[in-house]
């Protein structure tokens, strides 16, 4: 049996992978897809120590966080879909009308 | 039959409402109709109660009508209450019986003005608040009528506010009497503090057992009540503002500046006569200010060249005689002056209105000549108004001013002989009124050649007025006096008030002596003489003026600039203010409350100038910044 370490150190180092990939990329796609993989590397989290600790609060906490993720995609996607017919371009750095 | 009372002031109020709000929709002649009825609906309701009050024994004349209560915390209650009794009803016929008269005469002189209708409306609210200034039973419903009067005043002086000057006396006479109703609430505050109420029966009741003889609050408050009484009533020092006030339409001179609206000083010092019985003191300031201001103004008519200026000094001159024989006690006497004075001062004024009308405007004495030929019901009722004015025995003002003056002589012959210089001025500046503009040559062809009588609606009250100037004085014959009698009760208090302040000739006791008579052909002489000097001076030996004021040198170019009294008043008064004014508009307006706020502005615009650049539109710079706020606050929750 995988030791529940193990799971947790996945999951950081997915959450790791996501926080530069929010950092690095110019590209709001892929921008979107490190936020879904921070995500999910919490998700990671809570089932993991929902086993580890044999209570079924972790797992229903990881479904209610994977239907914000969706509802997040749906609004998210609509934006950046918005942004392409007005600006021609999925780079962040262009979309900057709010700078100060 | 007494809660009826308020359909007296309901109809003015009436009045002023449809005029207002449908004055010009309505049209000049139903609007000509509906003013003056209002009014003459109001006095057929006056002479109503007044006939039910004779129909009564003299200590039951006195009723109260409540009407609601207005206004009630903790233990300071008033009502909104009517006080019926000999003196306000006196006074409500004169205002509602003259008021009609000159709501008529006005139909016929405002006939060509744009603003008719709102005329009209003006007038009726004037009505509408003298009679609550009169019929008040409490000073603080006195209160309200007084700063009403004082509003329709301001409104009527400035009616036609197109002219400068109009809109300029508007505000001085505004400005002026409200440092005299300073002085009345004041009064009112100490007299609540100290009584525990306002009504005027409770007032005077408390006043001679709370205060006592001598106590400095009284002499506090009616000291207030003067300096009330002299802006509105144009005493010195506070007169400046009635000459301006000519600048008004004539039927408002009339009405208010000599008639009514001056006269309630008066009023309210005769109703406030326990209070001054209880500091003679104050009541003996009454009386020489009205004796100095009568003597001063009655110099300064016999100067002015302008008609109707003429007349307003005229005003403030027995205005002050009034002042005169209520500061020595003599209520009766002054409110029977003052209802003499309302007859033949409105005659007058509309007199001189009817001049006016004739000669498209001019008031310039100096002008005229030789009116009796073209204007003959002019000349005539104002002869009359004139004559009752100078004392000429048996027309109205004889008796009165006779009266006032015997009770002067009973408290000082002093008062008696600046009261008697005045009267011979008065027959003097009154005759001179009346035969230089309407006797003599025509000395402007043109403007005599235009002249024309005016119309029935203007002339019809000329006679009326001029019946009542020479009649109403018989209701105060001497010994007979029956408007003492009638008011007597009245004024009973004071006498007892004075008892209490210790004085013995503080009430004046008529005390009937050869004397009386005496001064009484004195009186009727100098009135007489006077008349005879104007017609040697202004009829057969017309440069023997010219001659007097060049032998009197600087005093005569004093008395002709009305003493320099209103350059001094700019020079001390109004000046430093502007001058203060024009500081604090600009130092601590403009710089200090304009700097505060201009300066939080620039503040916040600055903070904002700093705080947007945090905005810089990085998307991985915010992106870190979240990131980093995220691990420190873990790492102070671990730390921790």
């Amino acid at each position: 049996m995988v030791p529940t370490t193990y799971y947790l150190i996945l999951s950081a180092i997915l959450f790791a992978l996501g926080v530069i990939g929010v950092l690095v990329r110019r590209n709001v796609l892929i921008i979107f897809m490190s936020v879904e993989m921070m995500l999910n590397a919490v998700n990671l989290t809570f089932a993991a120590l929902s086993k580890h600790f044999l209570s079924l609060n972790g797992q229903v906490f990881m479904l209610m966080a994977m239907v914000v993720a969706a509802a997040e995609v749906a609004v998210g996607l609509a934006i950046v879909m918005t942004v392409v017919r007005h600006r021609d371009t999925t780079n962040i750095e262009d979309v900057n009308l709010l700078k100060g | 039959m007494f809660e009826y009372a308020w359909l007296m002031l309901a109809f003015p109020a009436l009045g002023t409402l449809i005029i207002a709000l449908f004055g010009t929709r309505l049209g000049k002649r139903v609007v000509g109709v509906l003013a003056p009825a209002m009014v003459a609906l109001s006095f057929g309701v006056a002479v109503w109660l007044f006939v039910t009050l004779l129909g009564l024994p003299a200590e039951e004349r006195s009723h109260e009508v409540t009407l609601w209560q207005w206004m009630a915390t903790g233990s300071f209650k008033v009502d909104v209450a009517l006080l019926i009794d000999q003196l306000s009803i006196t006074m409500a016929l004169v205002v509602t019986g003259v008021g009609f008269l000159i709501h008529v005469y006005s139909v016929g002189y405002m006939h060509d003005d744009a603003r008719f209708p709102r005329f009209f409306a003006f007038l009726n609210f004037f009505i509408l608040m003298m009679l609550t200034l009169v019929l008040a039973n409490n000073y603080l419903l006195l209160y309200v009528g007084w700063e009403g009067v004082g509003l329709a005043s301001y409104l009527l002086i400035g009616f036609w506010f197109e002219k400068p000057s109009a809109a300029d006396a508007g505000k001085k006479a505004f400005l002026v009497n409200r440092i005299g109703d300073f002085g009345l609430a004041l009064a009112i505050m100490f007299i609540w503090t100290g009584l525990g109420s306002l009504q005027f029966t409770q007032v005077f009741s408390r006043a001679p057992e709370v205060w006592g003889a001598g106590n400095a609050t009284v002499k506090i408050v009616t000291m207030l009540l003067l300096l009330a009484a002299t802006g509105k009533s144009a005493q010195l020092p506070l007169y400046v503002w009635l000459p301006d006030a000519m600048e008004g339409p004539t039927p408002v001179s009339a009405l208010i500046h000599a008639a009514t609206m001056v006269t309630a000083g008066v009023y309210m010092t005769a109703r406030s006569a326990v209070l001054f019985g209880l500091a003679p003191t104050s009541a003996m300031w009454v009386a020489v200010i009205g004796a100095v201001t009568a003597l001063y103004a009655a110099s300064i008519a016999l100067t002015q060249v302008d008609l109707k200026r003429i007349l307003a000094y005229s005003t403030i001159s027995q205005l002050g005689y009034m002042f005169l024989a209520v500061g020595v006690g003599a209520y009766a006497s002054g409110i029977f002056h003052l209802a003499t004075h309302a007859f033949f001062k409105a005659l007058l004024f509309l007199a001189a209105g009817s001049v006016m009308h004739g000669l498209h405007g001019e008031l310039d004495i100096r002008k005229m000549g030789n009116l009796r030929a073209k204007m003959p019901t002019t000349y005539w009722t104002f002869l009359v108004g004139a004559a009752a004015l100078a004392g000429i025995p048996l027309l109205s003002g004889f008796f009165s001013k006779d009266e006032i003056l015997w009770y002067a002589w009973q408290k000082s012959p002093v008062l008696w002989l600046i009261g008697l210089t005045t009267a011979a001025l008065t027959a003097i500046y009154s005759f001179r009124a009346v035969f230089v503009p309407f006797w003599g040559q025509e000395r402007d062809k043109k403007l005599h050649h235009h002249a024309h009588e005016s119309p029935k609606a203007m002339t019809v009250p000329l006679v009326i007025l001029a019946i009542g100037a020479a009649l109403a004085g018989y209701i105060g014959l001497p010994r007979l006096s029956l408007i003492e009698h009638w008011l007597e009760p009245v004024f009973h208090g004071s006498e007892t008030a004075a008892a209490v302040a210790g004085s013995a000739e503080a009430a004046a006791t008529a005390a009937h002596s050869p004397i009386e008579w005496v001064l009484l052909g004195v009186s009727a002489l100098v009135a007489l003489g006077g008349a005879y000097l104007a017609y040697r001076a202004y009829v057969v030996n017309t440069d023997w003026p010219k001659r007097v004021r060049e032998s009197l040198g600087w005093f005569a170019r004093l008395v002709e600039n009305k003493y320099y009294v209103d350059e001094a008043y700019t020079a001390i008064i109004v000046q430093p203010l502007k001058d203060i004014a024009g500081w604090f508009a600009r130092t601590v307006d403009q710089r200090g409350i304009d700097g505060a706020v201009n300066g939080v502005a620039s503040v916040t615009g600055w903070v904002g100038a700093q705080a947007r650049k945090l905005q810089t539109g990085l998307v991985g710079l915010y992106a870190l910044s979240i990131l980093f706020g995220a691990v420190a606050l873990l790492a102070w929750l671990v730390v921790r």
